[in-house]
């Protein structure tokens, strides 16, 4: 798209728009959000890229099969993150049951496996909607 | 005679819907069934159990992390299907 005000405006906004979707994952134990906000946030970022700057240039950065791997590595490392529970002597998915410490309520590393499943939560949900605008759009 | 027949078919489901959404219990009511002490169990004790201070959050990957887990794959599946729809019948138009 060759318009220079949408390339400029964008190009100043992106970073800030990411910035604040990976800000939401990372506080997801702490505001309102979380990794489907985040992550919903982040991909959105990546479609409006793709939409201004064309789908070449995105293709170049994140290709194809790396966003369908991250796409598929959420799930497991959720259900890995699961294991860890067991590991311990303790149920499925149990956190702080587990005897893991979970630390201060209310600074940013705390919440112990809450924090790293919204990790991946966000990733997966930012690489699914990348994934998804990319079939979408590859099949014209 | 078939837009007949579909009115004698929805009506009565019409009807029936809106005579159940008449007996739900009034919007944000102190007394309502859902308030009882599951709630109050995430407000008081959620911080203490889940270590977030976000309550919601507890709830969705702490109380009730197998639910987020399938939701998960939810997305999941609805990548797949796309592909499967769209890359599918390339391969057919290919071969």
């Amino acid at each position: 798209m060759p318009d220079k005000i949408l390339r400029e405006i964008t190009s100043l906004l992106l970073p800030f728009i990411q910035m604040y979707g990976i800000y939401v994952v990372f506080h997801g134990h702490l505001s309102p959000g979380g990794g489907f906000a985040g992550g919903m946030v982040l991909g959105v970022s990546l479609v409006l890229y793709i939409l201004v700057f064309g789908l070449d240039s995105c293709l170049r950065k994140i290709p194809h099969h790396l966003s369908s791997a991250l796409e598929s590595f959420g799930t497991l490392w959720y259900a890995a993150v699961g294991f860890v529970g067991l590991l311990r002597g303790a149920s499925f998915l149990m956190n702080k049951g587990a005897g893991i410490d979970v630390g201060t309520p209310g600074e940013l590393f705390s919440g112990g496996l809450i924090f790293i499943i919204t990790i991946g939560v966000g990733v997966k949900v930012a690489s699914t909607m990348l994934s998804l605008f990319y079939t979408l759009v590859e099949e014209d | 005679m078939r837009k007949i027949f579909a009115l004698v078919v929805l009506l009565p489901c019409v009807a029936a819907l809106i005579l159940l959404a008449a007996e739900l219990p009034p919007y944000a009511c102190p007394d309502n069934p859902t308030n009882n002490e599951v709630p109050a169990r995430y407000l008081e004790k959620g911080v203490e159990e889940a270590g977030a201070i976000n309550i919601v959050t507890d709830i969705i990957v702490d109380y009730r992390a197998y639910d987020t887990l399938i939701e998960t794959t939810v997305l999941f599946t609805a990548l797949v299907a796309v592909m499967l729809v769209l890359k599918g019948v390339e391969k057919q138009n290919a071969r």
